[in-house]
């Protein structure tokens, strides 16, 4: 310690060369998974896809709760928006996919950005701040649910086309495309939460969380930046639900705006890790594939699990002590705990 | 000379309480003015309405000359009216560099900048071999000076700063008295509010004397402790604090 | 000096003599919004008092039972801070000792409240033992994710075991009672009876035994309680086996009315929250009347939007609360 103190210290201001150490990772990410669609076999691909999915809901949740401290309990909101303002255009207007995720961001972070302001506005935060998310994304389920001019407990069918077009965002059954199209989406929601982590607005967005009033006190305007926040979280939530629509071919209330949808949403980040750019894809890696594990080995049990064949609710069973135990001895994800540790050495 | 901070007769009362009543005072620029009173004599609510924290029931408060009465705390830390926290308030999980250069950041500095300048202020205020360290694992005397350097990272005219020595031992008053006056030096106006009467004495070009939410006096250190009003009201309280 | 404050005091005093609390205000509002209702609701069925009088029946009926899950809601989240979304579901667990114990034992299912209280009084004080008191004071998310998988594996375990169809409790004969004209079962009437009775109970046992004193004073200043000697890690334990208590009993009483399923909690779980925040975070008697106010709000948004969803009115008082008084009608600070 004393020799230290004679030492001058080295400036800790590096150049922050565009291309960091997060950038890197992303690049090796996609070179690694390009190739994944031509080794999978035949049925293994919808659980890729649904790593995607899972990964860009995670992300998007983990913007505006992770680094924005606003606890969202009702993400299913920004997912449905997304889901259901491309179905609409698409189906009763022929619009691409690709004008119809623009617009269903708009029209997500629009809501998230009105609800937002009308929680603010009257001082809700934590709890109340969770459950008046819930609340309203309930609301909406409910909506569109018995609103007839969405089709009401019936849901949007994508419109089948023949062949396969990047356009409207459809390939037959199997293709590989749609692996590529979301690590397409999936890498630019990853990209955005690089680059948000360390702009500005990210900056601000981590000192709200950490003390409001110490970051009113510096001069950061906390109801812009912490609207902002929940605009570009809520514009992500809209491309996951874009995507799923179009690789599932099929949405209805329940899959947009349930309840199931947003707690998916917390789960992937809170396995994988809080805050943190990579936990949410962590997340998904492990979450997403369970149900197709639990399922297979169901369908072709171990001896000793003779019993179960064929019993449904087991696979649940096992995704929620996974979860327990996750939360009780890594309690800051796994990729959070493990970016502790290496930090402690 | 205008002076740089006016208040002119502030009010606050909570519900049926009358915190702060008919409080008018106005400092020049690059003055230290302290401001002290007993317990409750609503020293932090006089602090909270000039830094926007909440308006004034009643009054008005001119910053450079503008109106600024009503003004958010960010707005006003924006303007260079900047205040600190009694209890240290860090960004926790933030490096301790990053805790002042997004201050500087939020004043409308660059990356950049805000790296640079966060470093130059760190050392200046001696923290800078903690500054890659997390802010939170900072010792007390230690968030003290984060919390003014993120102060100093705004650029400020003013500084309001609340008990910026309360829990520190005597030893580690001195660097920090020392590091008040480097910052005077830069034509920085300082309202404080202290307990250690002391370093109020030391540091102070004027002192307010608030008294259950009312002016008591206000003049050099001098007139104030020679004011008998100010001794009853001091020391009785003083007294009475020592007999419970 | 002293008379300053004297005077400061009186003057207050005076204020408050002469003003309205400054709490009423929205309670105001809330009673005229009550009338509104009310009077839209009678246009609504072209004044057929009839349905008014059922739903009002009705409504206060259902609420009895969604006051008693809220209580046990209210009582974990007042003194752990814990929301508990398992809440629901130790309702249907509830349902199912009910069905087991009257359907193979042969038992009245009222009396099987004997078994399910105290089973579900137990396995709720295993379940903070070893699962939610470990991570208690950490992220907020935690706590809430351990309770919703809890949820999750209790609702999947009844799965796995009763399989998915619906189940139902035999009872005796059913007695229909005219009440002002509408109608009400026998067990619909006993259900609401037997909720207020035990939420009567636990309200007494909080304000009048040790270990209840103990439990406010827990909720109020954990500190100050262990301070004085109050052992809070057993208070918490306790407090969270009274909440899964109260939703057991919930289950048991309810179990003869509704078709026993897995997920039949789960509208208790949605209501229980609406309860909750309407009657304020950790108010008992506050969850009490915030039950009845959703029974009725929830039949009455019934008649006004007949298209949608029951839960549609329930939402609707939901937010108009959060917005106008987040802290709850029935708490006096701020």
């Amino acid at each position: 310690m004393a020799d230290k103190l004679i030492q001058t210290i080295p400036s800790p201001i590096k150049s922050r060369r565009f291309f960091d150490g997060n950038m890197i990772a992303l690049l090796i990410i996609i070179m690694v998974a390009i190739p994944v669609p031509l080794l999978l076999q035949a049925g293994q691909e919808s659980v890729a896809i649904r790593i995607v999915i899972f990964a860009i809901l995670g992300l998007s949740w983990n913007i505006m709760s992770g680094f924005g401290g606003m606890f969202s309990f009702g993400h299913a909101a920004y997912f449905g928006l997304g889901a259901y303002t491309s179905s609409i255009l698409l189906v009763n207007f022929g619009i691409s996919p690709w004008i119809g995720m623009a617009a269903g961001m708009v029209v997500a972070a629009i809501y998230g950005v009105l609800v937002g302001w009308l929680c603010f506005r009257y001082k809700l935060k934590g709890t109340y701040f969770a459950l008046a998310t819930f609340a309203f994304a309930e609301m909406l389920r409910i909506l569109v649910q018995s609103a007839q001019a969405v089709n009401a407990s019936v849901g949007y069918n994508v419109p089948l086309i023949k062949g396969s077009s990047w356009w409207y965002m459809q390939f037959p059954a199997g293709s590989s495309n749609y692996f590529w199209l979301g690590l397409i989406l999936l890498a630019g929601c990853l990209l955005a939460t690089i680059l948000f982590a360390r702009s500005k607005t990210g900056k601000f967005a981590v000192a709200i969380r950490e003390d409001e009033g110490a970051a009113s006190s510096i001069g950061i305007p906390v109801l812009r930046y912490k609207l902002t926040v929940i605009s570009i979280s809520a514009a992500m939530g809209a491309v996951a639900g874009v995507f799923y629509t179009q690789f599932y071919l099929f949405i209805d209330p329940d899959l947009a705006f349930g309840a199931y949808r947003s707690i998916e949403a917390i789960l992937i980040p809170v396995v994988g890790g809080i805050g943190t750019i990579w936990g949410p894809l962590v997340g998904s890696l492990l979450l997403a594939p369970l149900n197709d594990i639990t399922a297979a080995i169901l369908r072709n049990p171990p001896p000793f699990l003779d019993f179960m064949q064929g019993q449904s609710g087991l696979d649940v069973m096992l995704y929620a002590v996974l979860i327990i135990v996750v939360i009780l001895f890594l309690p800051k994800g796994v990729f959070g705990t493990i970016k502790d540790k290496v930090k402690r050495r | 000379m205008n002076p740089i901070v006016s208040v002119e007769h502030l009010s606050k009362s909570f519900g049926g309480l009358r915190a702060v009543h008919d409080v008018t005072f106005s400092v020049e620029q690059g003055i230290v003015l302290g401001i002290i009173g007993p317990n409750g004599a609503g020293k932090t609510t006089l602090f909270n309405c000039m830094a926007g924290l909440f308006p004034p029931t009643s009054g008005t408060v001119h910053y450079e000359g503008v109106d600024v009465t009503g003004w958010s705390d960010a707005q006003l830390a924006r303007a260079g009216m900047v205040r600190t926290f009694q209890l240290m308030r860090p960004f926790g999980s933030m490096t301790v560099l990053d805790n002042v250069a997004v201050a500087a950041a939020a004043r409308g500095a660059n990356e950049r900048e805000s790296l640079q300048q966060a470093w130059e202020i760190l050392q200046q205020v001696g923290l800078d071999h903690y500054a890659t360290r997390t802010s939170k694992d900072l010792p007390t005397a230690g968030l003290k000076r984060l919390e003014l350097a993120r102060a100093m990272a705004l650029q400020p005219k003013v500084l309001l700063l609340d008990e910026v020595l309360a829990g520190l031992v005597p030893t580690e008053r001195q660097p920090v008295i020392e590091l008040l006056l480097s910052i005077r030096d830069n034509g920085v106006t300082l309202l404080f509010v202290e307990h250690v009467m002391q370093a109020v004495m030391a540091l102070s070009d004027k002192v307010l004397v608030l008294n259950h939410g009312e002016m008591l006096a206000y003049g050099t250190p001098n007139e104030v402790v020679n004011n008998p009003e100010v001794v009853e009201a001091y020391l009785g309280d003083e007294v009475r604090n020592a007999d419970s | 000096m002293v008379s300053t404050q004297t005077t400061a005091s009186a003057d207050s005093a005076v204020s408050r003599g002469w003003q309205l609390p400054p709490n009423a205000k929205p309670i105001l509002v809330a009673i005229a919004i009550a009338i509104l209702v009310f009077f839209l609701a009678y246009l609504r069925t072209d004044g057929s008092s009839l349905i008014l009088t059922q739903a009002l029946v009705t409504g206060l009926m259902a609420g009895g039972v969604y006051g008693l899950v809220a209580l046990g809601l209210t009582l974990i989240f007042g003194v752990l801070h814990v929301i508990n979304f398992a809440q629901g579901a130790l309702v249907t667990l509830g349902m199912y000792v009910t069905y087991v114990v009257a359907n193979d034992l042969g038992w009245n299912p009222y009396l099987t409240l004997f078994i399910s209280i105290p089973l579900l009084f137990a396995f709720g004080a295993l379940v903070q033992k070893i699962m939610i008191n470990r991570s208690m004071g950490e992220e907020h998310a935690n706590t809430l994710l351990l309770t919703l998988a809890l949820g999750l594996l209790i609702e999947n375990a009844l799965l796995l075991t009763f399989g998915g169809n619906p189940q139902s409790v035999r009872t005796g004969q059913e007695t229909v009672y005219n009440i002002f004209g509408a109608v009400a079962t026998q067990s619909r009437l006993i259900a609401f009876g037997g909720a207020l009775i035990l939420a009567l109970l636990l309200f007494f046992m909080l304000q009048r035994t040790s270990i209840g004193t103990a439990i406010r004073a827990v909720a109020s200043n954990p500190t100050g309680a262990r301070l004085v000697g109050v052992n809070t890690s057993r208070i918490y334990v306790i407090t969270f086996a009274i909440g899964a208590a109260c939703a057991g009993a919930a289950g048991t009483l309810v179990a003869p009315i509704v078709s026993i399923t897995p997920v039949a909690g789960e509208v208790f779980n949605i209501t229980a929250f609406v309860i909750v925040v309407l009657g304020g975070l950790g108010k008992v008697l506050g969850a009490l009347f915030g039950g009845l106010i959703v029974g009725l709000a929830e039949q009455f948004g019934g008649i006004l939007f007949p298209d949608q969803s029951n839960l549609l009115g329930v939402f609707i008082v939901f937010v108009l609360i959060l917005f106008l008084r987040p802290q709850g009608l029935f708490s006096s600070n701020s």
